[in-house]
């Protein structure tokens, strides 16, 4: 028998106590968000992470990997409810399933699986619909639409028709759409958010408490020290300073910092999605630059680019860089610090 | 006092595990029958062999004698008879056997004359030969012979004594300055006078208030400066670099000695054994070794060089389901199955394994990349890309990843949610480049040779040359006079 190598002692973690904790920690961001929304968002939730599970166990079998123990991590899970939460929850079964295919076999998979992929998972699923599938990925339910359970059911599942009336803008596109055709004065931006209200004061449509619930769930993973502050802190300071930039030159036209960090998927991309370790970059200030890049990307896109939200693509461009950033953010190494200085 | 300390980077706080061990005295162990002693037993050359197989020995008489500058002395732990010189298993993971010396007690134990040295007369460098002749080394695992530490060129600020004792289940340091708290302190200050350092710092984990109780008192008793700082416990405080930083800002690359920032290190044991070589005559023959972990009786024990693992171990009542021995601590040492290897100079614990007190690590997942490993490491390093490259065999990338600077300390490998044995591909990386330096430097002097060979064997053909053409010309000039010579033969080329 081989003997052990030092240290004989290990803590008590590991990646599938990480996943949990993340799933744990998205979980008062779905209550709040089908409260708002409708039952809908579990049935996506639910579909997406059986189609993941079983897209992992197909392909762990192919590669001929321990199918239980690696079932068991729960990354899989994670990736599912990333995209069960950023794609329309009224999308049709196949569209959610068609996204986890992509996340799990092509980004995650034939990369190498778990730990190989240059790319966020659940970030390719979105940006590969969003391509694929314009409008039905900008379908977002109107608003005060609370429809019955069995209703949205039928619609997610293809019985019942989709209706253009079902769905409606996001507080994020009404802005854009108002932006490029220029019809926005100052004070317009106030009230046209306002007209969106349903619960909320700031971010419109109630999505307010959503992100705030994301940002608790991300509270939650800094202190049992999943993430690391780096890129929460970079993303939502650079997206606020970019925004409020904005917002200064000319309060007409662009909504203020508030509604920006609020609204979409930002506080989600902050905590959850920038924050993935495998993709993402690994040093401290690495993490920092990536943090910046997102942000400041997200706001560019969704401000001024062709779709709804810009989080998902900020993040794959960041994912390009990352290696890169990396490499030239390398620590000093301790003993090689200069002397007196604290560490 | 207050002292501002530095904190170095990462670090981990494994559960402790202390007290069992530290509550009893230090007893001693019975002396047993055979003593086993290996020549090697610190860094640097093994000392030569000095007795015949048959011949009678004293306690503290010297049977193996240092053979160069980094080499110590190898003295008989009791009185006996050397039966046999050869090859014997020692505590190490190839189970390969090393040359040692086995003695047999008589059960007198019986000292050879004990001298103390008079050491205030006397040039630091007859001091450093008299500790080199009492066979001292650093007894806190790393095993460098101490007398070689002293009388570099760099004047000696601050003279670092390390009671930190930062592995979990270790308690000899603790006990030895609980109990022996008088000696060390004379100790230190026999080692003030050789370095001439300004500043003298014990530093002891937080964790053991009775051991910096005592050595306050005793640094009263003798009126000393000395200075004990209390270290807030975290693992691995009493690694060397972390605790020069700790203790002063300065920071020491791997490839740099501590001397040379005029830093002098000296753990507690190596103090007390320096100042009982001096003050009693008494060269190193026993040492401390705290017992613990699956063991009804832990417990700090006395026990001579040289006596089986095994039997010490049964001094504290083993558990039946005990599997193993970690020699050393667990975040550092060896695991080994169980084994008469002898105790040895570097023992400075044992701990019987059980699948309850230490699981077998689960099988390794891919690395996620989550830096916990990073976040831990106290040298500042990246293991998972040292991970990364070692696994790719890219043993440069690695290198370049500062690989050299990592010093096992086993953090990384602790906290890795993906139960990456990291510390495991570190070693095999080291192995590897150090292996592929060696086979350069082979090929540089084959190379060289082979080029020298080629150089000789053109000078001579040209010589050859040069010697037939004056030979003819001679033959010429001398046509009927003399027979012609015979060119002189080539001499064989050296291989
Ligand atoms: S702790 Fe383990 S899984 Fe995390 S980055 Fe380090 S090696 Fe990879
Ligand atoms: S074993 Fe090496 S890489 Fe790991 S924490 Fe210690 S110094 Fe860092």
């Amino acid at each position: 028998m081989p003997t052990p190598s030092s240290p004989h002692l290990r803590e008590a973690n590991s990646i599938s106590r990480i996943m949990r904790l993340v799933c744990a920690a998205l979980f008062p961001g779905i209550v709040v968000y089908s409260a708002l929304i409708g039952p809908a968002v579990l049935a996506q939730i639910v579909l997406a992470s059986v189609a993941a599970l079983f897209f992992e166990a197909v392909m762990l079998k192919l590669r001929a990997m321990p199918i239980r123990r690696f079932l068991g991590d729960y990354s899989a899970l994670v990736t599912a409810w990333l995209i069960a939460l950023t794609f329309p929850p009224l999308s049709p079964w196949w569209l959610t399933v068609t996204g986890v295919f992509f996340a799990i076999v092509v980004a995650k998979h034939l990369y190498g699986g778990l730990g190989q992929n240059p790319f966020n998972p659940a970030m390719i699923a979105f940006a590969a619909c969003i391509i694929a599938f314009p409008a039905l990925m900008s379908e977002w339910p109107a608003q005060g639409l609370m429809l019955p359970f069995e209703q949205q059911l039928e619609i997610i599942f293809g019985f019942a028709p989709r209706i253009d009336a079902l769905t409606a803008a996001t507080p994020l596109d009404v802005i854009k759409t108002a932006l490029k055709n220029n019809a926005l004065r100052a004070g317009n931006i106030q009230e046209l958010l306002m007209s969106q209200n349903l619960y909320g004061t700031f971010a419109g449509r109630g999505w307010e408490w959503v992100t705030m619930t994301y940002l608790c769930g991300g509270a939650f993973l800094l202190a049992m020290g999943v993430i690391t502050w780096h890129v929460p802190f970079a993303f939502i300071t650079s997206m606020a300073a970019i925004s409020a930039l904005c917002w200064l030159f000319d309060p007409g036209r662009f909504s203020d910092p508030l509604f920006h960090l609020f609204s979409g998927g930002a506080m989600l991309g902050a905590f959850f999605i920038a924050t993935d370790p495998v993709s993402g970059c690994a040093t401290p200030r690495g993490r920092l630059i990536f943090g910046v890049g997102a942000g400041i990307l997200a706001y560019l896109i969704r401000v001024f680019g062709v779709f709804p939200d810009g989080i998902a693509f900020a993040v794959l461009i960041m994912n390009i860089c990352a290696p890169l950033i990396d490499r030239y953010t390398q620590p000093t190494v301790f003993g090689r610090r200069a002397n007196g200085r604290r560490s | 006092m207050m002292r501002t300390l530095f904190s170095f980077p990462g670090g981990v706080k494994p559960d402790p595990n202390k007290e069992a061990s530290a509550r009893a005295f230090i007893a001693s162990a019975p002396l047993p029958e055979r003593l086993v002693l290996p020549l090697k037993q610190s860094a640097g050359v093994a000392p030569l062999p000095c007795v015949r197989v048959g011949e009678r020995v004293k306690k503290g008489q010297i049977i193996a004698v240092a053979e160069a500058w980094i080499s110590v002395s190898l003295h008989a732990p009791t009185s006996g008879k050397v039966t046999d010189i050869g090859a014997h298993p020692l505590a190490h993971p190839s189970g390969l056997p090393a040359p040692a010396i086995v003695i047999e007690a008589d059960g007198e134990d019986a000292w050879r004359e004990r001298q103390p040295l008079d050491w205030q007369g006397l040039a630091p460098r007859e001091v450093q030969c008299y500790l080199q002749q009492s066979g001292v080394v650093g007894l806190g695992g790393a095993v460098f012979p101490s007398h070689a530490k002293l009388g570099g060129d760099t004047p000696t600020e601050e003279l670092i004594i390390n009671g930190a004792e930062c592995e979990p289940y270790i308690t000899c340091d603790d006990r030895l300055m609980r109990e022996r708290a008088d000696e060390i302190i004379s100790g230190v200050a026999l080692l003030r006078d050789l370095t001439g350092a300004r500043q003298c710092l014990i530093a002891v984990e937080n964790n053991k208030p009775e051991a910096i109780r005592a050595l306050r008192g005793a640094i009263g008793k003798h009126r000393e400066d000395f200075v004990v700082v209390t270290l807030p416990a975290r693992y691995p405080a009493g690694s060397l670099r972390q605790l020069i930083y700790a203790l002063t800002g300065k920071h020491a690359p791997v490839n740099v000695l501590p001397a040379a920032l005029g830093v002098q290190c000296f753990n507690v044991a190596t103090v007390h054994s320096i100042w009982r070589a001096v003050a009693h005559g008494e060269p190193v023959v026993r040492r401390v070794v705290t017992v613990s972990g699956n063991v009804r009786a832990p417990k700090n024990w006395e026990a001579p060089i040289g006596m089986s693992m095994n039997a010490l171990l049964q001094l504290s009542e083993p558990l039946d389901d005990t599997d193993g021995l970690i020699v050393g601590g667990p975040m550092m040492g060896l695991s080994l199955p169980l084994t008469n290897a002898p105790i040895t100079k570097g023992s400075n614990c044992l701990i019987a394994r059980s699948p309850r007190l230490f699981p077998p690590r689960p099988p390794e997942s891919p690395c996620i990349r989550c830096t916990a490993c990073a976040q831990a490491c106290p040298q500042g390093l990246q293991p998972f890309e040292l991970y990364w490259w070692s696994r790719a065999r890219n043993f440069d990338r690695a290198a370049e990843h500062a690989l050299a600077e990592c010093i096992e300390c086993g953090c990384c490998a602790y906290v890795c949610p993906a139960a990456i044995p990291l510390v495991h591909y570190f070693r095999f990386a080291k192995g590897e480049l150090a292996a592929a330096a060696r086979e350069r430097q082979m090929a540089d002097g084959a190379r060289d040779r082979f080029e020298f060979r080629q150089f000789r064997a053109e000078r001579e053909k040209a010589e050859k040359q040069a010697k037939t053409a004056a030979a003819k010309q001679a033959a010429v000039m001398s046509a009927a006079a003399a027979p012609s010579e015979k060119p002189a033969p080539t001499p064989p080329s050296e291989p």
